[in-house]
């Protein structure tokens, strides 16, 4: 059988793609890189990551102008047929904007970049992206963002993670990480592709690269 | 051609981080009598065709500002 084929997205600016590529590898998955401009998803994609950094050097609002390319209509269809999408930092940012997660980053309530390893707690543990992981369990990888205060109602939304004790940005309730009420679209804060490898201290990030492949 | 100026700001409600910061920082070079500051951005459009401030709104709407956290103005300075 084939490796499940994971469509990583690359807008200009966007700086996490070959990171978010080996994580999937590290899993198992196949990562096909795929651009802003295309109108559809790659050939066979089963799931798609949007990576960190700055896309459109976050002019306007983070995510804003990200989330009106051609791709994301791509990967809006493909959200809206079940298919899984994983956004990180500025993929999450995109996923708020493009109204696929309810919602929105706003800077950080001190205004200044934050870059830290960090703990989070499992707060919904129905979700496939925590691999069966109980509610209160805790998964380290770092976080490195200005604007990471979600905001927003959360009824809207499944809590999946949540920053472990101080709240580093201001974000309501302590949410590092959402999926919406589906389950399928994921969009969290920190990073879990820099938390793939044992190099880098901490694979406790494979499981939401796991989660795109089943 | 037709200036078209859109004024996007913090709703009333949320917390202005950035106004926040400009306030204490006016405070501590003894602007005292400041109590409160807004951050917000402008945003200049020169449309051609008709109903350009229409046609502004609608880019708000879809783009230029986000509804959850952003009012906005539109004006045709003339």
């Amino acid at each position: 059988m084939s490796a499940t084929r994971v469509a990583v997205v690359k807008f200009p600016g966007t700086l996490d793609h070959e990171s978010a590529a080996r994580a999937v590898a590290a899993v198992g998955g196949e990562a096909v890189p795929t651009h802003h401009a295309d109108t559809a998803l790659p050939e066979g994609t089963n799931a798609v990551v949007l990576p960190g950094g700055f896309s459109y050097g976050d002019h306007l609002r983070p995510g804003a102008i990200a989330s009106r390319t051609p791709i994301m209509g791509a990967v809006k269809r493909h959200a809206a047929a079940g298919g899984k999408v994983l956004g990180i930092c500025n993929g999450f940012q995109v996923l708020c904007e493009s109204g696929l997660l309810p919602g929105v980053l706003r800077p950080n309530a001190s205004l200044s970049f934050i870059c830290r390893q960090g703990d989070l707690e499992v707060a919904d543990s129905g979700t496939p992206w925590t691999g069966g992981r109980l509610a209160g369990e805790v998964l380290s990888m770092p976080y490195k963002h200005h604007d990471g205060a979600w905001f927003g109602d959360p009824g809207g939304s499944r809590v999946v993670l949540r920053y472990r004790g101080e709240n580093p940005n201001g974000s309501i309730d302590r949410i590092a990480g959402i999926s919406n009420l589906g389950g399928n679209v994921m969009g969290l804060m920190p990073h879990p592709e820099e938390a793939s490898d044992p190099l880098l201290g901490s694979i406790d990030g494979r499981v939401l690269f796991a989660a795109l492949l089943i | 051609m037709t200036l078209v100026v859109v004024t996007v700001m913090p709703k009333r409600g949320v917390l202005d981080p950035q106004g926040q910061a400009v306030r204490g920082a006016l405070e501590h070079m003894g602007f005292g009598e400041v109590t409160d500051v807004r951050v917000g951005k402008r945003i200049e459009l020169e449309i051609r065709g008709h109903d350009p401030t229409g046609q502004a709104s609608r880019m708000c709407d879809e783009l230029l500002a986000n509804a959850l956290i952003e009012d906005y103005t539109v004006e045709e300075p003339g």
